[in-house]
């Protein structure tokens, strides 16, 4: 189905980093990653917060780590993405109003997200979901932590991360949207699948 | 056994299951990497190289260690009974507390975060009674949020229970299936109540991958959607290939005259399940996995 084209990036990224990157093509990511899941989405979104991290140029990782404390110092123990498309009805403005141009996640976004990318030049990708042991090798030290109070998983965690990845292209910076694909496929064949199988059910 | 030796046991037990696929989950994976091309096959030995290093490192192998489910059959002559409730919500709480088990316990009106993984209701335990028996199973399921998100439960009029079972699996599965971690695992739940249906299709999760139903049209079923689910073309994390589930499963109580509960429960392939057997004598035996466990 895909080429297999890798990209490396580093943060910050500019729009020309991501212009040629397409939908289906594997990023590795070195920089700074923070971590913003629900509750960060409505509070900065909804509630008007002001995020307390410049997140231009940067990346957010759907994520809620587990994190272990040693002498003052805060470490990963497990890290992996959450279901991005909870975050649909608020992405748009978030990346609007934060500038972040790579967004790290499980599964897919819906067209909202992808109209974003494309007014905004930011970029949606998919990371292998379930994890989140390999990945916290990847995880260089954890740079600081924001709105903490909101629990564990919901906080804002800033991370130095070394060749994240793979990172899977789902949304490019023109809009293309790899879950319309799929989606596609599941209508034209879902309705045919359903007789098949009724007819099959009435001689079980 | 003591108190604490029963505490060690428990604690090594959940460490298992965070940290550790079941077997039967394990192979699975492996054809199916053997079996897929291109991108969903890089993806796939990404996962496995994810199993063998959570593993290796005894860290939990995906971060949402979930919300902690007990399925307890208690040996009606089994000791230690008494104290097994205090045993599993204090193994948890120190397990959160030692960073092995992600906080993920929060109060619907409030939205705070115990903090400790516990709660009203949480962890959840279910008991049953093993009838003349001095063994005592303990099944975990962990209950990560990505593939609890699409499940759905509901009666439908009894005249077009089956027909309805299969729209609702071809109108969940293959749309919200594909954030919710594929391969899919998939229970199914029939009964005569809502709750009933619902927990049995958890239930329907704990059984092992490549089981089938002891009913032989209750295995067609699912043998046939499994087929018919795959043959969409889905694939691994929806990127388009050959496994978008690893297993359908189904169980099923008889049903009211006027009723036909359907439920429907998803495991991502991360199927974090363990099962636990208690001998009298301090014995302990993680059957899922194959390990002994000393509680020391």
């Amino acid at each position: 189905m895909f080429g297999l084209k890798v990209h490396k990036l580093r943060t910050p990224i500019n729009d020309e980093d991501i212009v040629n990157i397409a939908i289906g093509d594997i990023l590795f990511l070195d920089g700074v990653v923070v971590t913003a899941r629900d509750l960060v989405h409505r509070l900065v979104v909804k509630e008007g917060r002001n995020c307390p991290i410049d997140l231009n140029g940067l990346a957010i990782f759907h994520a809620g780590p587990i994190v272990k404390r040693h002498d003052n110092k805060w470490f990963i123990v497990s890290i992996g993405p959450t279901t991005s498309y909870r975050m649909e009805p608020y992405e748009y403005e978030f990346i609007e109003r934060t500038g972040v141009k790579l967004i790290i996640g499980k599964g897919f976004m819906g067209n909202r997200t992808a109209k974003a990318c494309r007014d905004f030049k930011a970029i949606v990708t998919l990371y292998p979901g379930g994890c989140g042991a390999i990945t916290s090798f990847n995880i260089e030290e954890v740079l600081g932590v924001y709105w903490l109070e909101l629990g564990i998983p919901e906080a804002l965690w800033v991370l130095k991360v070394k060749e994240l990845g793979p990172l899977i292209v789902t949304i490019d910076s023109k809009g293309n949207n790899l879950r319309n694909q799929i989606m596609d496929t599941v209508n034209k064949q879902r309705r045919k699948i359903i007789k098949e199988i009724y007819s099959s059910i009435a001689n079980l | 056994m003591t108190f604490i030796n029963l505490l060690n046991i428990m604690k090594e037990f959940i460490k298992v299951v965070v940290t550790s696929l079941p077997n039967d989950v394990v192979n699975a994976l492996r054809s199916v990497c053997e079996s897929e091309e291109g991108i969903t096959k890089h993806v796939c030995n990404y996962m496995l190289k994810n199993v063998y290093l959570a593993s290796r490192t005894q860290k939990p192998l995906c971060q949402d260690t979930g919300t902690l489910m007990f399925f307890i059959k208690a040996g009606s002559k089994a000791p230690y009974l008494n104290v097994l409730k205090k045993v599993i919500v204090k193994a948890v709480k120190e397990l959160t507390k030692e960073g092995l088990l992600r906080p993920n316990s929060i109060d619907p009106f409030t939205n705070v975060n115990t903090g400790d993984n516990t709660g009203k209701y949480i962890p959840w335990i279910e008991w049953d009674i093993a009838d003349d028996s001095d063994i005592t199973e303990v099944t975990l399921y962990v209950a990560g949020g990505g593939s609890s998100l699409p499940a759905r439960a509901l009666v439908v009029r009894p005249t077009d229970g089956l027909n309805e079972l299969v729209k609702l699996v071809f109108d969940i599965v293959p749309t919200y299936g594909i954030n919710a971690c594929p391969p899919l695992i998939i229970g199914i739940g029939i009964g005569a109540t809502l709750e009933i249906a619902a927990t049995l299709s958890k239930r329907a999760l704990l059984k092992p991958v490549g089981a089938r139903n002891p009913n032989p049209k209750v295995a067609k079923l699912e043998t046939l959607l499994l087929s018919k689910l795959n043959g969409i073309g889905i694939g691994p994390q929806g990127l388009f290939g050959k496994t978008f589930v690893l297993d359908v499963h189904i169980e099923y109580s008889y049903r009211h005259p006027a009723t036909y509960a359907i439920a429907l429960s998803l495991s991502c392939w991360a199927l974090r399940r363990g099962i636990l057997t208690l001998y009298p004598e301090g014995r302990a035996y993680v059957s899922s996995h194959g390990v002994w466990l000393e509680g020391t």
